[in-house]
């Protein structure tokens, strides 16, 4: 599947905006992207493996809030910063 | 306690200093010439990100870690080993344990404070989070594990409170402190859960709150309540700590366990209230403060926009004001407890960082100050470093 990283992560991918990682669940992903992006899953994920109150994952536009969350092999996830800062 | 006999004064150092400054939006450092006469500011590093800390490890004087998060990511520690020349992420950065699904566990909001360990045990540092946790490494901060009992604690969690209990930015742990005679004798501070003490390399912890006062109407006896802002050891005197706490500044003389508030003897007109404390590297009688105004709903700034430090010279006794150079009137500054220092020089160079983004030295112990730096972020922490040339 084929996911968007926002520009705060990209210093683990290389400043690659888009990279092709498979899965069945999102947790899987995750797992699958810290392996090949190492302290990535850690900077968007709790060790409670919560996602983090700033992070939003959609999934083929729907929000995915849990790790058990199943995925089809085409989808398209984004990993999005929320408004926060200043 | 076995105590070993009193450390030697330690020698001044020379030559130019580096302070190591984290701000809210990035880290900087300033490098001085030999005379700490003209500073140099760095490009900044990890623009954008919410420093909180940046240590240099003074057994090799090139290692640094820095405490990182972001307004979106979570918390992590970058390492150096070539003086912050290049960084590279830590790979296991403090974390509480994973608890069972359907369990309230406890998440790491960020790093704050960062104490390289004992000077016998090179590549070891302990780590201070907010939420109160302790964690140490012991292979230059690549990995970072939980130490002690205390971060599952349930004594330790009901003294650590909640939320709600800690300061605005969170409640932290920090001012772990490392007694210079012996690895095992530890102390720490947590804002709120106060002072505690371990003698046995952190099997075991205990309060050390005797004569600390809290905010009126609440039980001293109740460790939750106590606030330190910031404790400091003496090189020169490791039985001698002075503390700056929310409830005013104190001295301990160990074995004594009764912390005297020695802020009493502040002027009635400035008070006691404030974040850091900073002691002398080799007289254990002279100490510095920067009071702020703790009244009505604590402003936390200089009072009456006249910024000054104060000073003792005899373990509290008397203070006396220091303000030549700094501005005389409508500057309202917030110094936090990590951003006042002072490098082992002689005399002694004292630095602090204030919210509104100014760095102020002085190359006299305080007697005159000038302004550094401007035009930062918001100063979270300024350390005064020796690095390997």
């Amino acid at each position: 599947m084929r996911i968007h990283i926002p520009s705060a992560l990209r210093a683990y991918t290389k400043q690659q905006s888009e990279v092709e990682v498979e899965g069945s669940t999102l947790g899987e992903v995750l797992s699958e992207l810290d392996v090949r992006y190492p302290g990535f899953r850690f900077r968007i994920v709790t060790e409670q493996d919560r996602i983090r109150p700033h992070i939003r994952i959609f999934v083929n536009d729907e929000q995915a809030q849990e790790l058990l969350t199943p995925l089809n092999g085409e989808a398209r996830m984004y990993i999005v910063c929320a408004l926060s800062g200043g | 306690m076995a105590r070993a006999t009193m450390t030697s004064t330690p020698a001044a150092s020379k030559g130019a200093v580096t302070l190591l400054i984290a701000t809210r939006k990035g880290a900087f450092t300033l490098r001085s010439d030999a005379s700490r006469r003209t500073w140099k500011l760095s490009a900044p590093m990890f623009l954008g990100h919410i420093v909180h800390h940046m240590v240099l490890d003074p057994r090799d004087r090139r290692t640094m870690l820095m405490a990182v998060s972001t307004g979106h990511l979570g918390p992590t520690i970058y390492r150096s080993t070539d003086g912050g020349k290049t960084w590279k992420e830590s790979s296991t950065p403090p974390a509480f344990r994973k608890v069972p699904e359907g369990e309230s566990g406890r998440t790491v909001n960020h790093v704050f404070w960062l104490t390289p360990c004992h000077a016998n045990e090179p590549d070891s540092w302990y780590a201070g989070t907010s939420p109160q946790g302790l964690f140490r490494s012991d292979n230059g901060g690549v990995t970072w594990a939980a130490f002690s009992y205390i971060n599952e604690d349930p004594q330790y969690l009901e003294w650590m409170g909640t939320v709600q209990d800690g300061t605005p930015d969170g409640p932290k742990l920090h001012s772990i402190i490392v007694d210079p005679r012996n690895p095992k004798h530890l102390y720490f501070a947590m804002s709120g859960g106060g002072v505690h003490e371990s003698v046995d390399g952190g099997k075991t912890f205990l309060p050390l709150i005797k004569g600390l006062e809290v905010v009126e109407g609440f039980d001293p006896a109740t460790v939750t309540f106590h606030d330190p802002h910031c404790v400091q050891l003496c090189p020169s005197n490791p039985d001698r700590l002075y503390q700056q706490n929310h409830c005013g500044i104190y001295r301990l003389d160990r074995p004594s366990n009764q912390w005297v508030r020695i802020g009493k003897h502040m002027p009635k007109a400035i008070g006691d209230i404030g974040f850091p404390i900073v002691v002398h590297p080799r007289n254990a009688d002279v100490a510095w403060v920067f009071p702020m105004d703790g009244s009505t709903v604590w402003p936390r700034v200089s009072l009456g926009g006249k910024p000054a430090a104060y000073v003792t010279r005899n373990a509290g006794n008397t203070w006396s004001r220091l303000d030549k150079g700094f501005p005389k009137a409508d500057a309202w500054w917030t110094v936090k407890r990590q951003a006042m220092t002072r490098d082992a020089h002689d005399p002694v160079g004292l630095y602090l960082g204030t919210t509104s983004g100014e760095i102020w030295a002085s190359r006299t112990e305080g007697q005159s100050w000038v302004c550094i730096a401007r035009h930062l972020p918001e100063i979270y922490s300024v350390e005064a470093a020796m690095l390997a040339r």
